[in-house]
């Protein structure tokens, strides 16, 4: 596994009813392209996270497949509708396999 | 070792075709990826918004966001990277709005385009040339 990665998520902890929240997301994950080359001109081979998923009681928000192109630790930010009170689940994937998860709960008042 | 004239300038067309083609093998994939994501469909001019700086001064790093009203998917690529493909973003039952920002590597100054799959099936896509004063691929 990748080693230092740590996932950072920024939601609100209540909202009201159909409600539309901002949700802030951080990875941190070096994200090797795979055309980078050390220093005696072997290619790094590729290391990235290739996707990110985003849920709210079971139902998806969004769904991104990620390609080398993104950036050194991933960054999202998107808009979710919280009908009722739940919990995000945020999850990473990868490319050697691992899975990285948070999740956020959330109350409706 | 002797040129002739005709032989200077084969040698010149040669090398001018050389620098071209990884340009043109570039574009090609581009128009194929968007043909791949839109099934052959027509693509429409409007639709879809990207807003991306005009001059990113490190292009390891450049904030982009894209948007679509009613949006099930949007794609992104960088016309002038090794690899065009960027990130494709799927929007749920739940997404609150059909918009996404992050932010991205580009090799050096080109188009960054966005394709939408929007609610009625149909294609728009946008583009917007970005200038990179430092290049993001490490090279």
């Amino acid at each position: 596994m990748a080693s230092g990665v740590k996932p950072r998520v920024k939601a609100p902890s209540s909202a009201t009813a159909g409600e539309v929240v901002t949700i802030k997301t951080l990875i941190s994950h070096k994200m090797e392209s795979g055309q980078r080359k050390d220093s005696s001109g072997n290619v790094i081979p590729r290391s990235i996270i290739n996707r990110f998923t985003c849920d709210y009681n079971g139902e998806n928000v969004i769904d991104v497949k990620m390609e080398p192109a993104i950036s050194t630790n991933p960054y999202f930010e998107f808009e979710a509708k919280i009908p009722e009170t739940g919990e995000f689940k945020f999850t990473w994937y990868d490319d050697d396999g691992d899975v990285y998860e948070d999740s956020k709960a959330v109350t409706v008042g | 070792m002797e040129f002739t004239r005709r032989e200077t300038l084969a040698m010149g067309a040669g090398a001018a075709l050389l620098t071209v083609l990884p340009f043109r093998a570039n574009a090609a994939s581009v128009d194929e990826l968007i043909n791949e994501f839109t099934g052959g469909a027509a693509v429409a001019d409007s639709g879809v918004d990207l807003i991306a700086p005009e001059i990113a001064e490190n292009g390891n790093t450049v904030p982009i966001e894209v948007a679509a009203e009613g949006a099930s998917a949007i794609m992104v690529l960088a016309a002038g990277n090794p690899t065009p493909p960027v990130a494709t973003f799927n929007f749920g039952p739940r997404a609150g709005s059909h918009a996404a920002s992050t932010r991205i590597r580009l090799a050096g100054t080109q188009d960054v385009i966005a394709v939408a799959r929007l609610a009625d099936g149909s294609y728009a896509r946008t583009s917007k040339t970005v200038k990179v004063t430092i290049g993001g691929c490490g090279g």
